[in-house]
């Protein structure tokens, strides 16, 4: 493995582009792909798990199936349900993507697991940031900032990450015929109470909503919801969940292209003409949209004006810009951090933006 | 102790023209008499007069502020409620200091969007008592809640007893505004998630001041929980202690609160809590299961039988509210207790992977011979953050001098073990050398990039939190005496 490193190493040293790829599951994702492939593959294995201590450590390299199948045998799992989009995906991938799955509105995103790593950065350094432990403040959080950094600011050769037990019990709750206005009130409100919501989905008149937790509080749950609002458990839910995630659902079929909005989840039914699935509580809605110019730039400009922003997730014409552009005085402390990390701007350039 | 550096006045009194230019008379404090009681925060061992200090009330005051320590190159020192305890709030004498005492509007709460959006001077506890009518709560909750700010909380990265279930401060801010040393408004974060670019908000957060003045601040605020119970279990020695936690955690159960004390602990806060604990007890443990009564009732079980299987010698459950509180009451206040049975303490906040903890336990104990001096022993036990407090009386030759190795021992020890050197107190001035123990030579200058990213001047909180090179190569160690803190009477960890 240290030859590895050294491999690696040698790569940022000559100085030419590099793209880092692990399962090459996320190509589609981000701005542009250039540079020659650093395939981090063979850079694999689980370091350290203690479950006793919520802390998993891994090389980038590590399919992320293994990791949660390690974490099943003992009950625990990746609280943000990250997505693989297809077979392969890495641990590297998932925390530099910093994408994170239908958990995540009820127990966080990427960044909020991430607890240490090592990074090789542009000059060819390996950094050591953070560490096993959940409480850390010792030097800047550099670890949380490398999640969802597209690998622009070096290649993270390792990363510890916060685990949390299954719950004892799991069940999904499915509402027919619920308006879209209907879904989003109720949702809102829901999150106001203590109900071991955590996950939802409303498409087409139907709310999914995923409960988990103590098997009393799920009953109860599902007692009070299912009967105030005439909800029925949906059976084999772990499946849907996952297919959800994974975007294998029906409402992601097709060419066209899929946009991501994350707005407040407050906000009402933004209308822009085109088909909806709704997730996060409200806060994350995915758009399918034709891929014109004219398109992108009135769906851009309504998402920001309710206070959100839009990405062009996967598909159309990237010439629009696939991320929300950044304010100019946030867009200078990016170039500053990508030209202290990565000076000769060897990693992923142009991943982001 | 670090000696004073006296305050030269002709520049203080070219800054504080400058600065009054700008503002209102009432927020520019320059008079040795005005700024004295800005001189140290929690950690009073060090003391220093600031030059001028600065209480705004908006954001286009902090900004005028900016500009003027911009143009004149003054440092800048951020300040909240000045109780924190690593001395990243201590002012320097070149230096202007920017209170957000009168920076103190909660601006609203949001039921509907579960939010509350607040200005930096604003109390921690403020927040949850504006949320309670709608039954919500800020999560975060350190032991100083009732006077500690959200800004403080922002730069220190704040937790409490109940952040191994609800997070950290990193976990509930969803949103900061800032004005940069440049001049430029900027949010990071946002009412939505995940906001686009690199994330910002996360390393924000826990930065100590030194990247930017917070103007407001957007809080996540969580259903308050229907009821709480604790149980406080016995052990014959702490490492079974230490793997009755370990076995909690592995049985698949997230305790709302989890936290150990030692036998030296608790026979020193018993006498001042009468909290009815166990004094025979090698350690004891209390381990709280919130929700709704239901669910507490099925946790309160599962986690007493965990704790009998795994040896406690006696287990009692809290039967009301009032002895829930009394249970707690002892290790809330372990820092006060300290403070009535010896002189002076140093408290250290290192973090232990938690299996590492009767290892650890043991050689602190060993090091209470080295140093000749005694230690009490308060852990978070769920996140592994333990509190080591160090008895000893600076009046005595040499304890003080012991008293700083033995801390220093102790740090170096957590670091050693895969942990870290503070886990909720921050670096400040504090523990700055302890930071070259706990990084190589690159870490520190990839900390260096953050810092010049979003204060490419070095005008923001300068000489905290992250030691420079040369710094680290003459290595000298600090103190920090107890019995002289401020807010000596707030419950500490």
């Amino acid at each position: 493995m240290q030859n590895l490193v050294e491999h690696f190493q040698e790569l940022v040293r000559n100085g030419r582009p590099l793209r880092i790829r692990g399962g090459g599951t996320k190509d589609w994702y981000g701005q542009r792909l250039d540079g020659d492939v650093l395939d981090t593959r063979a850079y694999t294995g689980i370091v350290d798990y203690e479950p006793t201590e919520l802390v998993i450590t891994a090389r980038c390299g590590t399919p992320l199936a293994e990791i949660e199948a390690a974490l099943a045998a003992r009950g625990q799992m990746l609280a943000f349900e990250p997505p693989h989009f297809g077979t392969g995906a890495t641990i590297g991938g998932a925390i530099a993507s910093g994408l994170s799955g239908p958990r995540r509105a009820n127990a966080g995103a990427v960044r909020d697991f991430v607890l240490g790593c090592k990074l090789l950065d542009g000059k060819g350094d390996v950094l050591s940031f953070g560490g096993q432990v959940m409480k850390n403040v010792a030097g800047y959080d550099v670890s949380r900032l490398l999640a969802g950094s597209l690998g622009t600011l070096g290649l993270l050769l390792e990363v510890s990450v916060k685990v949390l037990p299954r719950a004892p019990r799991e069940a999904t709750l499915v509402f027919e015929g619920m308006s879209e206005v209907d879904a989003l009130r109720n949702l809102n409100e829901w999150a106001g109470q203590p109900l071991p919501v955590s996950a939802s989905c409303w498409h087409d008149g139907v709310l999914a909503l995923r409960l988990s937790g103590a098997n009393a509080a799920v009953d109860a749950a599902i007692r009070s919801l299912g009967g105030a609002h005439r909800g029925d458990l949906m059976p084999d839910c772990a499946r849907f969940w996952a297919s959800l995630r994974e975007q294998q659902h029906a409402f992601f079929d097709g060419d066209m292209q899929l946009w991501r909005l994350s707005v407040p989840s407050t906000v009402g039914a933004i209308v822009l003409g085109s088909p909806q699935l709704i997730e996060w509580g409200g806060a994350q809605r995915w758009l399918r949209a034709p891929g014109d110019v004219a398109t992108a730039e009135r769906i851009r400009a309504t998402v920001h004006a309710c206070g959100g922003h839009a990405t062009l997730f996967r598909g159309g014409d990237k010439s629009v810009g696939v991320f929300q552009p950044l304010a100019p005085a946030i867009g200078r402390i990016h170039e500053r951090l990508k030209a202290g990390f990565d000076p000769a701007g060897i990693f992923n350039p142009g991943r982001m933006y | 102790m670090i000696p004073s550096i006296p305050v030269d006045p002709e520049r203080r009194q070219q800054v504080a023209a400058a600065l009054r230019a700008v503002l209102p008379a009432r927020a520019v404090l320059a008079d040795p008499e005005d700024t004295r009681p800005y001189e140290c925060d929690g950690l009073a061992a060090y003391r220093q007069l600031p030059m001028v200090v600065t209480l705004p009330d908006d954001e286009a005051q902090v900004l005028a502020i900016l500009k003027v320590c911009r143009d004149l190159d003054v440092p800048i020192v951020p300040r909240g409620a000045g109780t924190g305890l690593s001395g990243g709030a201590q002012p320097l004498a070149d230096g202007v200091v920017i209170s957000t005492a009168r920076f103190n509007r909660i601006l609203r709460v949001e039921p509907y969007a579960r939010t509350a959006v607040v200005q930096p001077g604003v109390r921690n506890l403020a927040i949850s008592e504006a949320a309670a009518p709608f039954n919500l709560y800020y999560a975060p909750d350190p032991s100083s809640q009732i006077a500690c700010t959200i800004g403080g909380n922002v730069a220190e990265n704040s937790g409490g007893v109940h952040c191994l279930k609800y997070g950290l401060t990193v976990h509930n801010v969803l949103r900061v505004r800032v004005c940069t040393i440049e001049g430029d408004v900027i949010e990071l974060g946002g009412d939505s998630l995940d906001a686009p670019g690199l994330d910002l908000l996360a390393v924000f957060i826990g930065s100590e001041g030194m990247l930017g003045i917070v103007t407001e601040v957007t809080v996540k605020l969580v259903p308050k929980p229907a009821q709480a119970q604790v149980i406080m279990a016995s052990f014959d020695d702490v490492a079974t202690g230490g793997n009755a936690v370990a076995s909690v955690i592995a049985a698949g159960i997230i305790p709302a609160g989890l936290e150990m004390m030692d036998r030296t602990s608790s026979r020193m806060v018993e006498p001042f809590v009468k909290a009815g604990y166990d004094l025979d007890a090698a350690a004891i443990l209390l381990c709280e299961a919130d929700g709704t009564a239901l669910e507490v009732a099925e946790e309160i079980a599962r986690m007493t039988e965990v704790l009998r299987e795994a040896g406690a010698s006696a287990i009692t459950v809290s039967q009301s509210e009032a002895e829930r509180l009394r249970f707690w009451s002892g290790r809330k206040n372990a820092f006060p207790a300290a403070g009535r049975i010896s002189p002076d303490y140093y408290c250290m906040d290192g973090t232990i992977p938690r299996k590492q903890l009767a290892h650890v336990l043991a050689r602190i104990e060993e090091m209470e011979t080295t140093f000749g001096l005694r230690c009490a022993n308060v852990f978070h036990a769920g996140d592994g953050n333990m509190h080591p407090l160090i008895l000893f009386d600076a009046n005595q030759p040499g304890e003080l001098d012991r008293a700083e190795a033995f801390g220093a021992a102790i740090l170096a020890l957590c670091v050693e073990v895969g942990g870290t050197i503070t886990g909720e107190h921050g670096v400040g001035v504090e523990k700055i050398d302890s930071m070259c123990v706990q990084f190589g030579a690159k870490e520190l200058d990839a900390f260096f990039t953050v810092k010049r990213a979003f204060d490419p001047g070095m005008l923001l909180n300068p000489n905290k939190a992250v030691p420079t090179l040369q710094r680290c190569a003459e290595l000298g160690r600090m103190r920090v005496t107890g019995g002289v803190l401020p807010f000596s009477n707030l419950p500490r960890f």
